[in-house]
């Protein structure tokens, strides 16, 4: 089996909830096998993630270097071209930071590529048998993937949920004196935090969430109205931001707010890995859909086949009435 | 500047029911809606919105069958200036290596200072962009949701990273970049614009003009290989409430209730 490596994700001193998931999944692809997390950044911070990380890796490479202060993903790129055996495994986040890096590091290490993994079905020699999906969740696939000449991996985040993992102590190796050179012609220049609207959906118990299906932005209003009847709060997937027709701090996600409610009800929304990745805390979830395979439904607790637009009203009346 | 924009003519998952055909080798691809992959969209709008205020051209490119030319010409109604069709029987069964390298051959026989893609397309794999400026060498930067042209080497450039923080940061040209959706708003397309560019002459490319291998493209070449599509084993999921119109709504008022969803 060649050998496994993962990429360490991390903000703050803090790591990502991705370096114990893809721990189980290098588990998954070579069991027993020694996994190496590698881990980039700076001083203090980064010695914190490092002891983090080495609860769930048996060996953590410590590249600390001014130039990997902030993870950008061309000079990390530089540094693992120059330390990645040309056979090896190496995996990482399907983050907007795995998809920074992953195509262009397979192509610069000649190896296969494989984005988003959902689950993996099978290990052969020289061959992996994963699982992902295409069109939006609304079909699985298998697919083979030759690792011969080694293989970049990205994992879509929380497929792979641990449990009972993080005892492992492994070892940490400082190979900041490996590091060659690592000019960029990207250079990072600062963070701009969004921007906090007139509400904060984050604080909301109930949420009357929006998506695609709302089709149209005098409809927001029923919305509205739905939301006043409830005591709740809107909010909305993407598509809903793109068009302007709502601020971005309303918008549910991995690119938008982390929302704990107690009732999160979604209308017109497929329920996308990137919607319901800003869902957290287990509320009660409905969903209301015109489809009755939208993958939503998979992961909602009540689901309610029927158009949005007529169903709106007739619930607002509902309580309105009671 | 010289822009090129890689497009993609997919199946638009707002206006269908997705379906497996019976044997499991595709989705059931009858009476399915086709449109241009969305984040492509605002690909070409930026580019647009680019040359408008620089100068120069926008090239469409798009790696698919003749019915792929539809999508280049609904682009050329927004206003890009030329579109090119990369098509030949080889291309089949190409992995994401296979389709970037495609590409990459075709803008070599351009000059472009900047090569744009969307964000991803129906395989959700948003590998293209990345591949394809490895491949030239040049640098890259994905999930871009602002650009601004600093001079002729330089951009800055803003990526949309978690919790809709931007990253910014200063690109050297000629680069590559992958577009995220929200950049800008897609100038709409009326039937008017298409009928305009209709007899407008796209030329189409195959694999000996591009002087692309079996190695690099096709089924031959690719490592990764789509085994069938497939409905999971999955847990019960949601309880699905029946019935008319008025009795979802009584029974999903005492749920709200009971989980303090009404105040
Ligand atoms: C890097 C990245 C980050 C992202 N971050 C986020 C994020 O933070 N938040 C987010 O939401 N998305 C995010 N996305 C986008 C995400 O992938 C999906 O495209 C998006 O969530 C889809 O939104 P939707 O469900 O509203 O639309 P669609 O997927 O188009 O779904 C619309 C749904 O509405 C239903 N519908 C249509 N009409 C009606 C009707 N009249 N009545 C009832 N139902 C109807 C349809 O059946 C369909 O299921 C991100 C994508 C990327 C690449």
């Amino acid at each position: 089996m060649a050998q496994l490596f993962t990429y360490i994700v991390h903000k703050g001193g803090l790591v990502d909830d991705t370096a114990a998931e893809l721990a189980l999944a290098a588990q998954k692809i070579g069991s027993g096998a020694s996994v190496t997390a590698i881990v980039t950044g700076t001083g203090a911070d980064l010695d914190a993630v490092c002891q983090q990380a080495s609860k769930f890796y048996s060996q953590i490479w410590k590249f600390d270097h001014a130039d990997l202060a902030y993870p950008n993903a061309e000079a990390i790129r530089k540094l693992l071209v120059q330390l990645l055996p040309s056979d090896g495994i190496f995996l990482l986040p399907h983050d907007t930071f795995g998809m920074d890096l992953g195509p262009g590091l397979a192509v610069k290490l000649k190896s296969a590529y494989t984005a988003d993994i959902i689950g993996i079905d099978a290990v052969e020699e020289g061959n992996l048998k994963i699982v992902r999906q295409e069109f939006a969740g609304m079909a699985y696939t298998h697919v083979s993937v030759d690792i011969s000449d080694g293989v970049v991996l990205t994992f879509r985040p929380g497929s792979f949920q641990s449990e009972g993992q993080g005892a492992v102590n492994g070892q940490i190796v400082d190979k900041s004196s490996e590091i060659g050179e690592l000019n960029v012609n990207r250079r990072f220049i600062e963070i701009v935090e969004a921007e906090t609207g007139d509400v904060d959906i984050t604080k909301a118990d109930v949420l009357v969430s929006i998506g695609r299906g709302i089709e149209d932005q005098d409809n927001v209003e029923v919305a509205e109205e739905l939301a006043e009847a409830m005591g709740a709060v809107v909010a909305c997937s993407r598509p809903i931001v793109d068009a302007k027709w709502l601020e971005k701090s309303r918008q549910v996600g991995t690119s938008g707010q982390t929302v704990k409610p107690k009732v999160y009800m979604a209308l017109g929304i497929s329920g996308s890995f990137q919607h319901m990745g800003g869902i957290k805390g287990s509320p009660f979830i409905v969903a209301v859909n015109k489809n009755a395979k939208a993958p939503i439904f998979q992961v909602a607790d009540v689901g309610i086949v029927e158009d949005m637009l007529e169903f709106m009203p007739e619930l607002t009346e509902k309580i309105e009435s009671a | 500047m010289e822009i090129l924009v890689c497009v993609k003519r997919v199946p638009d998952t707002a206006e269908n029911e997705i379906e497996i055909n019976s044997d499991g080798t595709d989705i059931d691809r009858d009476d399915l809606v086709y449109s241009v992959n969305e984040w492509d969209n605002y690909a070409v709008e930026e580019a647009i919105q680019i040359r408008d205020k620089v100068g120069g051209t926008v090239t469409v490119v798009t790696v698919g069958d003749d019915e792929s030319e539809e999508v280049l010409r609904r682009e050329m109604a927004m206003g890009a200036d030329k579109g090119i069709l990369l098509s030949d029987g080889a291309f089949e069964g190409s992995d994401g290596f296979g389709i970037a390298s495609i590409l990459k051959a075709a803008a070599g026989k351009g000059n472009y200072d900047l090569i744009l893609t969307g964000a991803q397309a129906d395989d959700g794999a948003a590998q293209i962009g990345g591949m394809l400026a490895a491949m030239l060498d040049r640098p890259y930067a994905s999930l871009v949701n602002s650009i601004e042209v600093v001079d002729d080497k330089t951009m800055k450039i803003g990526r949309e990273i978690e919790g809709g923080n931007q990253e910014m940061s200063e690109i050297q040209m000629p680069c590559v970049l992958s577009i995220q959706t929200g950049i800008n708003e897609p100038r709409y397309v009326g039937i008017r614009g298409i009928r305009k560019v209709a007899s407008v002459d796209i030329p189409v490319h195959g694999a000996a003009d591009l002087a692309v291998d079996a190695s690099a493209a096709g089924s031959a070449g690719a490592k990764v290989k789509r085994l069938d599509y497939f409905v999971p084993e999955l847990g019960e999921g949601a309880e699905m409430l029946e019935g008319g119109m008025e009795e979802k709504i009584d029974k999903l008022v005492e749920l709200l209730k009971a989980k303090g969803g009404l105040k």
